[in-house]
């Protein structure tokens, strides 16, 4: 039986067993999933204790749920979806403490979606940072974001959902998914770019954040 | 058709994501070209999305899977055993 996530197949027939009563196998099929299930609950409620009960929350309702997969969609989906009730549950039941936690914000959102153009051209790269601060910097950025953005930036761009799975996962259009997408990348560059000049990923053979 | 700065930027996360038309791309890369300040918000808008993905930035908590099995295990078999 092949163990690749999001195999479908491997998926089904682990499903089937489970509710044949091979409770143990539960673990393995929600393994794949924790990972995007708990930073999309960090992303919604922004606290890491909160986010990890609700994600262990969330397993346990995917187990006591499962009979109602369908596999109309991709169980990791599925799971996410859940996730995202989870989460919204949670919000409206701290009476939206943050009036920006909840999906309702509308797409007029504000925000100055115009690039960071830096004209320093021959300014000798900023102190090249140890990842740890690229890193930090890279979430004080995120979490910054209005919780729309937030939330489609971290299934896209940090979790590597397609389009399609997020748009479901969220309960959104694929087009929104995509504007969302956009400004959530603009904000972000128009953050970092001037903070992380100098700094270039590992696996990119790009060289500049700024002109 | 020749594209300016603003509307090359409306459409940076499509390009970057492989998504808008042959045409429109084939008239971005000609204006990246000549285009330095495009060119530079293109590549670090690129840098962003790449360090995004990269799993060391975004770490789950030390313990939470180890923690999370072990709640499922109360779930799964409850006190006394299956």
């Amino acid at each position: 039986m092949k163990t690749a996530a999001g195999n479908p197949e491997w998926e089904r027939e682990l499903i089937r067993r489970v509710l044949d009563g091979e409770k143990q196998l539960f673990h393995e099929l929600i393994r794949p999933c924790e990972r995007a299930v708990y930073f999309l609950l960090l992303s919604m409620l922004r606290n890491e204790a909160e986010a990890e009960d609700a994600a262990q929350d969330t397993a346990i309702k995917v187990f006591r749920n499962l009979q109602m997969f369908r596999g109309d969609s991709q169980f990791r989906t599925w799971v996410l979806s859940i996730a995202r009730n989870e989460g919204l549950g949670r919000l409206r039941r701290a009476e939206s403490r943050r009036e920006d936690s909840l999906d309702e914000l509308t797409e007029e959102q504000g925000g100055d979606f115009t690039p960071a153009i830096l004209m320093s051209w021959r300014e000798v790269p900023a102190e090249v940072l140890e990842r740890k601060e690229v890193g930090a910097l890279l979430r004080e950025a995120i979490d910054r974001l209005p919780a729309i953005y937030r939330n489609v930036v971290l299934l896209r761009d940090i979790e590597q959902l397609d389009g399609r799975d997020t748009a479901a996962a969220l309960g959104i259009t694929e087009g929104a998914v995509k504007v969302r997408l956009h400004r959530a990348r603009a904000l972000l560059q128009r953050e970092l770019a001037p903070k992380l000049k100098g700094v270039v990923p590992k696996r990119a053979r790009l060289l500049r954040w700024g002109a | 058709m020749r594209i300016d700065c603003k509307h090359v930027w409306e459409h940076i996360s499509a390009y970057i994501d492989g998504e808008v038309e042959a045409e429109l791309r084939a008239e971005i890369d000609r204006h990246l070209e000549t285009c330095e300040i495009c060119s530079a918000v293109l590549d670090s808008t690129r840098n962003v999305v790449v360090l995004m993905a990269d799993e060391r930035v975004f770490e789950l908590p030390a313990g939470f899977s180890e923690r999370l099995h072990a709640r499922l295990d109360e779930e799964l078999e409850p006190a006394g055993g299956s």
